[in-house]
């Protein structure tokens, strides 16, 4: 006999409808506000009878620029996610004084400090680095797209299936309490039994295969598809960062799947791997996801060192300084960041010896870096510089980022870490280099390449209001944490004793509100640039003066990018192109041989995250299904060989000939 | 701008022969040098030759190694000119990495359970007497 | 300013004219060597994690209880036939004979899945004398490791089998030659990390 309650349980598994959070009123309030949005988004994607357009046109594209654009929305809307956690745990700090619980419970306060870190990492930086990637580097080379364009497609919902689910556990069960790196005991299943540290391994599980696939396919794209000519030393910086970026993602997110692997066993089989009994080391989960985690802040902020090179050489109108001495300098970052982990754990206790050589080698790195922001200077020196908003981003950058490094450089001290190990100057520290360096860089990026993705420009006024909230914004919300963490402050704290404490998180919550404002004036920026996107219309596909290949195309390139591949000679091939003054070719176009979209991508992805949740909540029997509808249909893929097709010669002719016109008609507004 | 100096290098766009073929002689010369590395190691370990534990153990793994470049020359025909000597350059930063993963790894941890675990019942006995 | 013919030769400079398709799949082999680099930093944690917990035995069997190592010479040379008779299928395949390569790719899978098979009894047996994973920190990191081979082998039976099939539908054409290569390479990294897994848990724990 199976009583109901056994039925049930085979049937949703730990899935009951106490797992909604109906007595949290914040999160009520924001599902209604998240059904209602998306029933108005849904209901305007119908009416305008979007959905076949944007099924066809872009989920199931393989389109390297369009793929590039749709992690830059995910980036984007994680993004008002994770800063919603983030200041509604600064006013929860601001207030919680002189016996003042604030409005945030343990549990959920707990977690939200857990999302933030995870979102603001994996589902923001992340994706926002991996489009700007995707969308420049096959152009910057000179390349058609990808070098596995449907592995592209692929990768990018696996990272959009695991921000669904992170996604879902607002509203579906909880999120992790642990904070973002999930240290077990406290993850394991004696201390956190339900479902938070489930959605957290699923997540990152999922979105990492995807992230691991496109650092191998960005490799190979760059190895394999440079236009003739380029030489690994003829690479623009940003492809040589990117290169070194992918390198890191490739050698260190197997490291995350596979430690997340072992504390997975140890939650669902019982192993014993970061257990406190049976021979188990906590600390060994420690030591192995530092390993991860250390090349990942490289993996963040490398790209975007290329991206205030480029931005530095253009907006200067010369040659980087330096250009190879930059490119060494990625190098040897990229095999340096492999042996500083352990300065994330000086305090573990291992002793004098192992610390110092952390300590040295840690200080060892910043070096290369410091190079890199001399030639940045240099480049500079003399120049004619342009102040549009990439390079007021990029001056931003220098000066905040520096500030940040030399506060790491001081914790890379153990003794001093010691003092200092999980207090908000900590904390102050890497939000200084993550904002003031990643963060800044993908405004500057997205101020840049924007035209060349849409074809006009982004309105500047509102762009200007948005970088001024913005940095002083960050200043007036980090300062007060690098002045209380020097006064012992340790990091999330959710209630306060001591009243003396209370003006500065004060003074921190007013910078968070400044940087809303910031947020605020950047989303009005974009939305006026689209509604003024005529007058702001840029037909020259090269609005900046720019120097590599990318400028050297329409804006928005066509599908196939180049119709005839450029050939390079020098470094900042497009400047030597517009300097000696090479005419398009105007005739002998040929059929261009090009990948077919794919709805497999999406689908795959989908299951996937069923079988996560499945997972989360011990569906056994929707777990098995799934996991077999995974493998059928990755299976029945591989027996679809025809995966291409050719953009016919006259289309491509016609395509070119309109182009031929709009540069023709510009010349002669010019003259 | 003259055109001689810097004439793009098509030798490096060409499509490097993705196909690293093994012949006959490649294989069987590394199937037979296989089971002698692989047999000499369990002959070691099962019948104790070595009296020294510790020298056993070092034997063992410079076969190991040994047996390793073996497989990677006749089995993955691994070369330096496979793919413009990428797949080389990928494996020895593979191997690299791995290198310090291992070693460093059990370098901290294990300076960690000397540093914090009282491991002796000397040591425990002294933690005990050093107590007021 | 430039005569036509002098526009002709810098557009010839700067631009590929006489371009042609890029033969399709051309960065396979490297794409696919590369994930391989990223499964071996997968298989190096495990063998970080048998390095510093193996010794963990808490209380309970160490390997010398365990570990019966002529089962797993036994079960080496599987791998190591399996290896060779895999060799053999790719150079049938470079002699374009469907039928012999399909015959030895079968042989292959064969002795692969007589290797699964006695792990899975040596699996079995360790469980029944209880060692089971749940036991010691010892138990936990080789069961991983060992096992997490051991499903990397499954799925290059899988896989194996589908190229059976699509072998058989489509012949040798470039995109199963391709895909042969490529598990080729998949199936000889295996045998590379049992060396690993023979001589570091194996014979190394029968040292300790």
């Amino acid at each position: 006999m199976t009583t109901p309650d056994q039925t049930w349980s085979f049937l949703f598994g730990r899935l009951t409808l106490d797992a909604l959070p109906l007595h949290e009123p914040i999160i009520v309030a924001t599902f209604a506000a998240v059904v209602l949005g998306g029933v108005a988004v849904v209901g305007a994607l119908t009416y305008f009878k979007l959905w076949g357009y944007l099924w066809r046109e872009w989920f199931t594209s393989v389109d390297h620029k369009k793929i590039g654009v749709m992690y830059m929305v995910l980036g984007l809307i994680m993004f008002l996610r994770g800063f919603a956690d983030a200041i509604m745990m600064r006013i929860q700090q601001a207030i919680a004084f002189n016996g003042n619980e604030g409005y945030l419970n343990a549990h959920h306060y707990d977690q939200i400090f857990t999302a933030h870190g995870v979102i603001m990492i994996f589902f923001v930086a992340m994706p926002f680095v991996t489009g700007l990637m995707n969308f420049v580097v096959p152009l910057q080379i000179g390349a058609r797209d990808v070098s596995f364009p449907f592995l592209n497609n692929f990768s990018f919902w696996m990272t959009a299936a695991g921000a669904m689910l992170v996604m879902a556990s607002l509203f579906v069960g909880e999120f992790a309490q642990t904070g973002w790196l999930a240290y077990p005991p406290l993850s394991g299943i004696a201390y956190s039994p339900g479902v938070g540290v489930g959605y957290y391994l699923w997540a990152l599980q999922i979105a990492g295969v995807g992230t691991t696939l496109s650092g191998i396919n960005l490799i190979a794209t760059i190895v394999k598809m440079r236009a003739p000519g380029m030489t690994m030393m003829r690479m623009p910086v940003f492809t040589w960062t990117s290169l070194c970026t992918n390198v890191l993602i490739v050698a260190s997110f197997p490291v995350l799947t596979a430690v997340l692997a072992l504390l997975s066993l140890d939650r669902y089989v019982g192993t014993n791997f970061f257990t406190n009994d049976f021979g188990g080391s906590p600390m060994m989960y420690v030591n192995l996801i530092w390993i991860w985690g250390h090349p990942e802040v490289y993996i963040l902020i490398l790209p975007i060192f290329g991206v205030f090179s480029e931005v530095t050489a253009t907006f200067s109108g010369k040659r980087l300084f330096g250009y190879s001495s930059m490119v060494y300098a990625t190098v040897v970052i990229t095999i340096l960041s492999y042996v500083v982990w352990l300065h994330h754990f000086f305090t573990m206790g291992s002793g004098a010896s192992v610390n110092s050589f952390f300590g040295i080698t840690t200080m060892v790195i910043s070096i290369p870096t410091g190079a890199k922001l001399f030639n940045w200077l240099f480049t500079m020196y003399r120049a004619r510089i342009r102040f549009d908003l990439p390079m007021m981003w990029t001056v931003a950058f220098m000066l905040t980022f520096v500030i940040g490094g030399m506060t790491g450089v001081l914790l890379a001290v153990p003794p001093a870490d010691f003092v200092l190990h999980n207090s908000l100057f900590l904390i102050a520290h890497f939000h200084n280099v993550i904002i003031g360096g990643v963060v800044f860089g993908v405004f500057a990026a997205i101020n840049y390449w924007w035209p060349k993705a849409f074809g006009f420009r982004l309105e500047p006024f509102w762009g200007k209001v948005s970088f001024w909230c913005w940095v002083i914004g960050f200043w007036l919300a980090f300062t007060p944490l690098y002045v209380m963490g020097l006064m012992g402050v340790t990091r999330r704290l959710r209630v306060f004793d001591d009243p003396s404490l209370q003006i500065w998180f004060v003074i921190a919550a007013i910078g968070a509100v400044l940087i809303a404002c910031g947020i605020a004036a950047m989303l009005v920026q974009y939305a006026v640039s689209i509604l003024r996107r005529d007058s702001l219309r840029d037909d020259s596909g090269d609005p900046w003066n720019g120097r590599t290949l990318e400028w050297a195309t329409s804006s928005p390139p066509p599908a196939y990018n180049f119709a005839f591949t450029p050939v390079v000679h020098d470094l900042d091939a497009w400047a030597e192109m517009k300097r000696t003054g090479a005419p398009r070719p105007a005739d002998g176009f040929r059929a261009i041989h090009m990948p077919r979209n794919t709805g497999a991508g999406i689908i795959l992805a989908g299951i996937s995250t069923v079988c996560g949740f499945a997972l989360i909540w011990h569906i056994w029997w929707l777990a098995i299904a799934s996991f077999a509808a995974l493998l059928i249909t990755a299976i029945a893929h591989t027996f679809n060989y025809a995966r291409d097709f050719h953009i016919p010669a006259d289309v491509v002719a016609e395509t070119e000939a309109r182009r031929a016109r709009q540069l023709a008609a510009l010349e002669g507004a010019a003259a | 701008m003259s055109a001689v100096h810097n004439e793009p290098d098509h030798a490096d766009h060409a499509h490097a022969e993705g196909e690293a073929h093994g012949s006959m002689r490649d294989y069987v010369i590394g199937f037979v040098l296989s089971v002698v590395l692989t047999a000499i190691p369990f002959w070691l370990v099962m019948s104790g030759a070595l009296a020294d534990r510790t020298l056993t153990g070092l034997v063992v793994s410079g076969f190991a190694a040994v047996q390793i470049v073996v497989h990677m020359v006749f089995f993955l025909h691994m070369n330096a000119r496979a793919e413009g000597g990428w797949n080389l350059l990928a494996l020895l930063f593979t191997v690299v990495i791995v290198v310090i993963v291992l070693t460093g790894s059990l370098w901290v941890m294990y300076h960690l359970n000397a540093n914090m675990m009282p491991h002796s019942a000397e040591m425990a006995g002294r933690a005990m007497a050093d107590m007021p | 300013m430039s005569t036509p013919a002098d526009a002709a030769a810098l557009t010839a400079r700067y631009y590929d004219l006489d371009e042609h398709d890029h033969p399709e799949g051309g960065s396979t082999m490297l794409g696919f060597w590369i994930y391989l680099m990223s499964d071996c930093l997968i298989f190096a944690m495990l063998f970080a994690a048998f390095g510093v917990l193996g010794g963990n035995y808490a209380a309970g069997p160490g390997p010398k209880d365990l570990f019966d190592l002529p089962l797993v010479a036994l079960n080496t040379s599987m791998l190591l036939l399996s290896s060779i008779t895999y060799g053999f299928a790719m150079l049938a395949m470079q002699r374009g004979q469907a039928r012999a390569t399909q015959g030895w790719l079968i042989v292959t899978g064969l002795f692969g899945a007589a290797f699964l098979g006695i792990e899975l009894y040596e699996f079995a047996h360790l469980i029944h004398e209880g060692a089971t994973p749940q036991r010691s920190a010892f138990l936990s990191a080789f069961f991983t490791l060992v096992g997490t081979h051991g499903l990397h082998v499954t799925f290059g039976l899988v896989w194996l089998g589908v190229l059976l099939v699509q072998i058989g539908q489509r012949g040798l054409i470039a995109a199963n030659r391709r895909r042969l290569m490529c598990l080729s390479l998949f199936w000889h990294f295996l045998d590379v990390v049992w060396i690993g897994v023979f001589t570091f848990v194996y014979l190394m724990g029968m040292l300790r």
